[in-house]
């Protein structure tokens, strides 16, 4: 009951924290790329997530305020991988769906998450 | 075995082994990623992997739940299950479902899945643990609403016990939890946030009833204790599991956008979690030393304590070490959950499976009570290779993970995170050499069920104990 409780006072107060004032289509359509695309199975965001990769939860913070550095990194994976290495798939977007990531990533380096990360390296 | 329709039980535990063997399998591929990042790129990307390996984790606990409760539930109510024809249709449907899902993971790119099951039209996919297309998720609740009725059916018309009372709440709180992973608002707050209350009321509510209720089950029948003792325990630590695990949600709300109120009440009542844990451990250790009989197999009597211990550890004391917010703000998603993950998972849900399975399976294969001891031997070395090695993965995890949190968190320069992880190679290699053992011991278990010999026989309680 207590949860349910608190829930609800939460759900009352997220708009204070949450950036829901830019919320736009642009962003529901990054998170549903960033889903379709099960980018969560090696980041990690806000924490949650495979701990394979970088958090991106504050990566467009990392890459210096720029969505364009965040669509560069995506767009230059070379397909076969690189050798003995790590490396992020060739996910082969549209220019739609390049930006509308970069949109939500920015989104979420918004968000008032009580300070975290400790540092910009995630 | 006292009634026919138990014999269910017997295809979903062999289900539950075989899909268990598929994610080691899994779990040493991307361990080995982890130190060999091009291994098996592009064909078997570390996330199509990892979906693989926590996903069969789930639906081979999901059969061992439905299997004990199969094997449980007539036993308990003193009656036939109402329709174990229904049990077996919905067997197929849960392993064919299953299957087909993991060969979808696996066939094709998981965008291309997204598509081919019209994720489009009810958005649920691509959520950590949740990765299954809808139309699977569909799936899963029809089995589980076809299960709650056959089961529910067949507690109303027989004797009502504290333990199927209690299996059963877990249960129908598992079903019931399971409906928020069809709410994906665009929101990333509010999907994070209700996204707990499939994983978190999961693991650290719902699940651990079914926990206590299969442990109180097993640890009737192989102590002699009264019943009434054992209930009197079950009570105390759903209690308390619910009073922590449910308020201890909170330790996931601390940086998701959740207000900071989140990061006493996370605090305050995770740090409380332990406690129905440690009373898990004080309740087999109590049993096995008060009980009335010296039963025949030993090897279920090893699962049992060995679940109490390995739980507190894995879930209490590693769950502990990270769950107050100023540690927690620091080791959030680091390598130290995942070393709380593996041996949580393993320690709790996983080896009370087993214990089930142990206790269960000699009668569902024919026997009176036990295997041969030559079996048992064999199925101990599995217990003891498996444990340490888990035991071992989860020192190296957690080895890395204190590197990681300082490397990249901590010190006064932090590094980048792929450099972090180059230094910290040495505990992924470790990592995997336990992994290696753990399949190992995986392999030493099943073997153990086809080691003949001579079944072990109850003896009458009173002279195995005067001895």
């Amino acid at each position: 009951m207590l949860l349910v409780g608190l829930s609800a006072d939460t759900v009352q107060r997220l708009p204070e924290r949450d950036n829901r004032e830019n919320l736009t289509p642009q962003v529901a359509l990054g998170k549903k790329v960033w889903e379709d695309n099960n980018c969560l199975g090696c980041h990690t965001l806000l924490g949650e997530g495979a701990y394979f990769a970088p958090e991106l939860g504050n990566v467009y913070v990392r890459y210096g305020n720029s969505k364009e550095a965040i669509k560069g990194f995506i767009t230059s994976r070379p397909v076969d991988g690189i050798p003995g290495r790590r490396s992020m798939p060739q996910f082969n977007m549209s220019e739609e769906e390049l930006d509308a990531i970069a949109e939500f990533l920015k989104y979420m380096s918004e968000i008032d998450t009580n300070d975290w990360p400790p540092n910009v390296q995630g | 075995m006292k009634y026919q329709s138990q014999k269910v039980a017997k295809p979903y535990f062999i289900a539950a082994i075989g899909l268990f063997v598929g994610q080691i399998l899994f779990g040493l591929i991307m361990g080995l990623q982890y130190v060999v990042g091009d291994f098996l790129f592009p064909e078997i990307p570390f996330n199509v992997a990892r979906m693989v390996h926590t996903n069969l984790l789930i639906v081979w606990l999901l059969f061992g739940f439905m299997g004990s409760t199969y094997y449980m539930v007539p036993e308990e109510s003193k009656t036939e299950l109402y329709s174990p024809k229904l049990a077996m249709l919905l067997f197929w449907v849960f392993l064919v479902a299953g299957a087909l899902t993991i060969v979808g993971y696996l066939a094709v790119p998981y965008a291309r899945l997204a598509e081919l099951t019209g994720n489009d039209l009810l958005p649920t996919m691509g959520r950590e643990f949740l990765e299954q297309p809808t139309i699977t998720k569909i799936g899963i609740v029809i089995v589980a609403l076809g299960f709650l009725f056959n089961v529910g059916m067949t507690l109303l018309r027989g004797r009502k016990t504290v333990i199927t009372m209690v299996l059963f709440l877990g249960l129908v709180g598992l079903a019931v939890f399971f409906l928020f992973s069809f709410y994906n608002p665009h929101n990333p707050v509010l999907d994070k946030m209700f996204w707990w209350w499939v994983v978190h009321l999961w693991v650290e509510g719902v699940w651990e009833l079914i926990l206590g209720a299969i442990l109180a089950f097993t640890l009737i029948k192989v102590t002699g204790v009264d019943r009434e003792v054992i209930e009197k325990w079950l009570y105390v630590i759903i209690a308390m599991a619910l009073i922590t695990g449910l308020l201890g949600t909170g330790h996931h709300y601390f940086f998701i956008g959740t207000p900071e109120y989140w990061l006493w009440v996370g605090s305050v009542f995770s740090a409380m979690e332990p406690i129905p844990f440690f009373m898990m451990t004080l309740f087999a250790f109590n049993m096995v030393n008060k009980r009335r009989r010296q039963h025949p197999n030993r090897a279920a009597v090893l699962w049992a304590l060995g679940t109490g211990v390995m739980a507190f550890l894995g879930a209490g004391v590693w769950g502990f070490l990270h769950t107050l917010a100023p540690v927690n703000y620091y080791t959030h998603g680091s390598q130290i959950t995942a070393a709380h993950g593996h041996m949580a998972f393993y320690g709790a849900y996983v080896m009370i499976v087993l214990t089930m399975i142990s206790y269960a399976m000699p009668m569902l294969n024919g026997r009176e009570a036990a295997n041969s001891n030559k079996s048992q031997v064999t199925e101990m070395w599995g217990f003891w290779l498996m444990t340490v090695s888990m035991v071992f993965i989860t020192l190296f995890l957690t080895g890395a993970g204190i590197l990681q949190v300082y490397l990249q968190r901590f010190s006064d320069a932090p590094l980048p995170f792929m450099i972090v992880q180059d230094k910290i190679e040495l505990f992924y290699w470790l990592r995997e050499f336990a992994g290696v053992i753990f399949l190992l011991g995986l392999i030493v278990y099943i073997v153990s069920f086809f080691v003949k010999g001579e079944e072990a026989r109850l003896k009458p309680a009173e002279q195995t104990l005067v001895e």
